[in-house]
């Protein structure tokens, strides 16, 4: 039992990366009906962001003589801060390498974002160099053990900020006019200029969020594993569009459920067969999954949407 | 002169929508547009709300601003021309109160936008009972309802209207023209695009008639009603 309540919440760690990463996925192509293939260095991005952003508050603390805030409040101080930034890295994405292609055929955008990210990777490897950078620790690891199952406070912390993130965009698109244009987009993209609101925001704002949420998991993810290195958004970036496919391409809801579930097959997988084999049963679930809900869990076969 | 359009000229792809279309609309009037499938009524409609691209020459001015100089969006958030667009499409995944209020997206006026909604749903007092329902699960009459409505909640200047009648049954639809009407008394131009060319001239003070992109008749409702050739062409001999 505790063996297996341990792997759940291996499960639940993993499945937070996936989950953030996801939703981006989802909602650019719920809004836009464009999968942006650059979304897994934006992750990336993130995680560099959050890297300088920690490396120059900390040289900020200390060459200032400032009392040094609790490594907590920094940490959760750098994830906005870092949001931020990403966010406004995610919408030059949109303005510079998709919206010049709004009419273009659906492929050249696939292959658009697919150079974007080459470029994002590249242009790190060579502003940076070949040298991998390790995230400062902010907070120190404690463990608990309860009942047999060990937890660490960053465990909790990942899980729950990454939580906590999901619920406040959930709350931001069924709650605020622009989640509400956000949905209206993902319906029947062709008359909402006609509702007076400006298209191109919208897009920028989608880009924006997803770009952000990419940067928290960024961070978390930094928290976890602390080594950084260009090429750290590939893998987990094509697991977690992955995981929006499984979750129904557009659904918020489906992207983060699908993003938990993906951590649970690959961390059970890796428990019941040898841990060589987890990405390949992993993914031949996955398949399954699609070949029997091709549209996802939630996701509907898509109406093909009239332009006005 | 609210809306004046000259020489207007679209085209898809190849294929030419419509020929040196010109036509006006004075403030407070009623003005329909008729004609038959692929007369080009729509595309009309859709070059005034800057939907399709209007070719070289096209002039299109609305109280002496140009429509060029405008996007889709402030076409409707700053001039106060509203769409209701063909086949209604109205956002089916939210609910009647989301669809109102969708339309209010760009407005900073707060107050009159509540005296708005009130309007909305004493014209139709079925929006009102069915706020919180999801716009989709709505009959077709509802929801032709909630899309003059949204109309309404996005800009009253003047209001284009692509078939409203479409799908209604004949006392609906003349609730759905009573509305209109009321609509109009209260300000609001109405440029009205309609198969059903009856209704349509009985409703408007003057028409137009559509031909394959050209305008081939125009003049007084009377007038038009009385033509024999567009009673022998659209009013079933
Ligand atoms: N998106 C489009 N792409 C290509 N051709 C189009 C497009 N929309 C309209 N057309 C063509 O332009 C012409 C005019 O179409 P339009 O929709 O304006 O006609 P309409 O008068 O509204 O007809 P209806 O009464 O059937 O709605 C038609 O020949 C139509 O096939
Ligand atoms: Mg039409």
């Amino acid at each position: 039992m505790a063996f297996f309540l341990q792997n759940v919440v291996n499960a639940l760690q993993a499945g937070s990366f996936y989950a953030l990463i996801a939703l981006g996925y989802s909602m650019v192509y719920g809004v836009l009906l464009l999968f942006n293939f650059a979304h897994g260095d934006i992750f990336m991005v993130g995680a560099y962001v959050g890297f300088f952003v920690t490396t120059g508050a900390l040289l900020l603390v200390s060459t200032l003589g400032l009392v040094a805030l609790p490594g907590w409040v920094v940490l959760v101080l750098v994830i906005l801060v870092a949001m931020l930034i990403t966010a406004f890295v995610g919408v030059a994405v949109e303005r510079i390498g998709y919206r010049p292609l709004r009419q273009a055929p659906r492929a050249s955008a696939a292959i658009t974002g697919l150079m974007i990210g080459i470029i994002l990777e590249t242009g790190n490897l060579a502003l940076l160099g070949a040298t991998r950078l390790s995230f400062p620790e902010l907070i120190q690891t404690t463990t608990y053990t309860v009942g047999g199952v060990t937890l660490t406070n960053k465990r909790i912390m990942i899980v729950g900020v990454a939580l906590l993130l999901m619920f406040a965009l959930h709350q931001f698109v069924q709650r605020t006019k622009w989640g509400m244009a956000m949905r209206a987009m993902a319906y029947d993209f062709g008359v909402v200029p006609l509702m007076g609101v400006p298209l191109n925001s919208i897009a920028a704002l989608t880009f924006a969020l997803g770009s952000g949420l990419a940067a928290a998991a960024g961070i978390l993810f930094s928290v976890a594993y602390p080594v950084l290195n260009p090429y750290m958004g590939i893998t987990v970036g094509w697991k977690a569009f992955v995981a929006a496919i499984i979750g129904g391409r557009g659904s918020i809801l489906g992207a983060a459920l699908a993003g938990f579930l993906l951590g649970f097959i690959e961390i059970f997988v890796a428990v019941i067969f040898a841990s060589t084999y987890r990405d390949l049963i992993a993914f031949s679930i996955i398949l399954l999954i699609l070949i029997f809900r091709p549209h996802g869990f939630f996701g509907e076969a898509h109406t093909s949407r009239l332009r006005l | 002169m609210l809306l004046s359009v000259e020489n207007l000229c679209v085209s898809y792809d190849k294929i030419r929508a419509l020929h040196n279309f010109s036509f006006h609309i004075d403030e407070g009037e009623i003005v329909c547009i008729i004609g038959a499938n692929g007369a080009g009524k729509s595309t009309t409609l859709r070059a005034i709300s800057r939907m399709v691209p209007v070719e070289a020459g096209s002039k299109l001015e609305f109280m002496d601003h140009n429509l060029l100089d405008y996007a889709a969006d402030k076409v409707v958030s700053q001039l106060g021309i509203s769409h209701v667009p063909e086949g209604r499409r109205i956002f089916g995944n939210m609910t009647v109160m989301e669809n109102l209020k969708l339309a209010t997206f760009s407005r900073k006026d707060p107050d009159q936008i509540e005296r708005d909604l009130g309007r909305v749903f004493a014209i139709f007092p079925r929006l009102e009972e069915r706020k919180t329902q999801k716009a989709g699960t709505m009959s077709g009459g509802e929801q032709q309802m909630l899309a003059v409505g949204r109309a309404f909640m996005s800009g009253r200047r003047i209001m284009l209207l692509d078939e409203p009648s479409m799908g209604l049954a004949p006392l609906l639809m003349q609730s759905m023209f009573d509305a209109l009407k009321q609509i109009n008394e209260e300000g609001t131009a109405i440029l009205l695009v309609e198969q059903n060319a009856r209704m349509a001239l009985k409703f408007a003070q003057r028409g137009y008639v559509l031909e394959t992109g050209n305008l081939v008749l125009e003049g007084d409702s009377k007038d038009l009603l009385g033509n024999p050739e567009v009673k022998k062409a659209y009013l079933g001999g």
